[in-house]
């Protein structure tokens, strides 16, 4: 039986859907067999930083109006056999996602694979809601950043409370907390709020800190997964989430600085 | 050294610290009004109708809060009577129905930057 995860922010432009991205990989290297979800209709982009934008013919809203099958949408990643991509409709509406539907799907999903990773939109309305409704596990996906971290709490306080869990008083949404774009410089500057920080105001478990990183330009501008190329502090940042999520301890270690800056330059380790 | 440039440059006061401090106080706003029912605009506007047949009060002097005080669920209704004045009482009773709205409070003063007129 599947795990559900759903990378949510309530913010846009953090980094979930290349977090789901990176995610997915991750567990697909790991050997689970997994499915990444695009629940951002009419804003179709996992295709993009998955990398096979041009493989897409059916898509989730085809499956759940019943026009193609499951296995024509599913996309099978051709550096991963344990990934799946399942595109969403770039030309419908948000509407279009009907929740009875999409736990049809989900339902059949679950037979074949160990998680369904969900790339939710931003935003408090009906896609964002309908991505983290059947969700067992919660990526909060959180800028080191002041909107950011307000719109996290809102949309922890969503999952307590309009999720399927919440509403069938079941087990909780298990939630973590994901950083992302972090940068120890300017945190060790006072520039920006630090993990600690972020951890006392949301008072959710860690999962993971990304360093703000090139890597995650240049895997997404390729279609990449980050975690695909070897070597990079982002992808090995979230190859420990991703150990984290599946169970394992995993010491929480903060990527250095890419660049020297000119004053460690001048006076060597500063 | 951070601490020596902080002295010399106060401006230069740590903004990471600003925005955590003001995330907390939103939020911990926030947090108590999330989960507040629907209904309770409606009723804090109710009972300021009916408490305004009795005392002038201004409609800040009224607040419905719903909180929590261990596993209880509280509904909190506070009003502010310091300085309200009684209104004036006919046979004995408090006038009823409510005669037609007159201003139950001083309008706002202007802002300075408000020209009258």
């Amino acid at each position: 039986m599947a795990k559900i995860i759903v990378l949510t922010s309530g913010k846009g432009g953090v980094g979930k859907t290349t977090s789901a991205a990176a995610i997915a990989a991750g567990l697909a290297l790991r050997g689970k067999r997994t499915v990444v979800i695009d629940f951002d209709v009419g804003l179709r982009n996992l295709d993009l930083v998955m990398g096979c934008e041009r493989r897409v013919v059916f898509d989730f809203i085809n499956v759940i109006n019943g026009d193609a099958k499951l296995n024509q949408a599913l996309i099978k990643d051709k550096r991963n056999d344990n990934l799946y991509i399942f595109p969403t409709s770039q030309t419908r509406d948000k509407e279009a996602l009907r929740r009875d539907g999409v736990e049809r799907v989900l339902e059949e999903l679950k037979d074949n694979f160990d998680y369904i990773v969900c790339d939710s939109p931003a935003g408090i309305e009906t896609g964002a809601i309908t991505a983290l409704y059947f969700a067992d596990s919660a990526v909060i996906v959180t800028n080191p950043e002041v909107s950011s971290v307000r719109d996290s709490d809102r949309i922890i306080g969503i999952l307590a409370s309009k999720s399927r869990r919440a509403e069938n008083n079941l087990e909780p949404v298990e939630v973590h907390l994901l950083l992302t774009r972090y940068s120890l410089e300017r945190v060790k500057k006072g520039e920006m709020l630090s993990v600690a920080d972020v951890k006392e105001i949301l008072s959710i478990p860690l999962l993971g800190v990304i360093p703000e990183s090139e890597s995650v330009l240049r895997a997404s501008n390729t279609g990449t997964p980050v975690v695909f190329n070897k070597d990079n502090p982002a992808g090995r940042a979230y190859l420990d989430a991703v150990a984290r999520l599946v169970g394992e301890q995993r010491e929480m270690r903060l990527a250095q600085p890419e660049r020297r800056s000119i004053f460690r330059t001048l006076f060597g380790r500063a | 050294m951070r601490r020596l440039l902080d002295f010399l440059f106060p401006e230069r006061r740590n903004s990471a610290g600003i925005a955590k401090d003001r995330l907390k106080i939103v939020l911990a706003h926030e947090r108590t009004s999330r989960d507040a029912p629907d209904f309770l605009p409606a009723l804090q506007k109710d009972l300021l109708d009916v408490v305004s047949r009795y005392i002038e009060i201004r409609d800040d002097m009224l607040r419905v809060n719903v909180g929590k005080a261990g596993d209880t669920s509280l509904l909190e209704i506070n009003v502010e009577i310091a300085g309200a004045q009684p209104k004036p009482v006919k046979n004995g009773a408090a006038a009823h129905p409510k005669p037609p709205p007159a201003p139950r409070f001083e309008p706002e003063p202007a802002a300075p930057w408000v020209k009258p007129g």
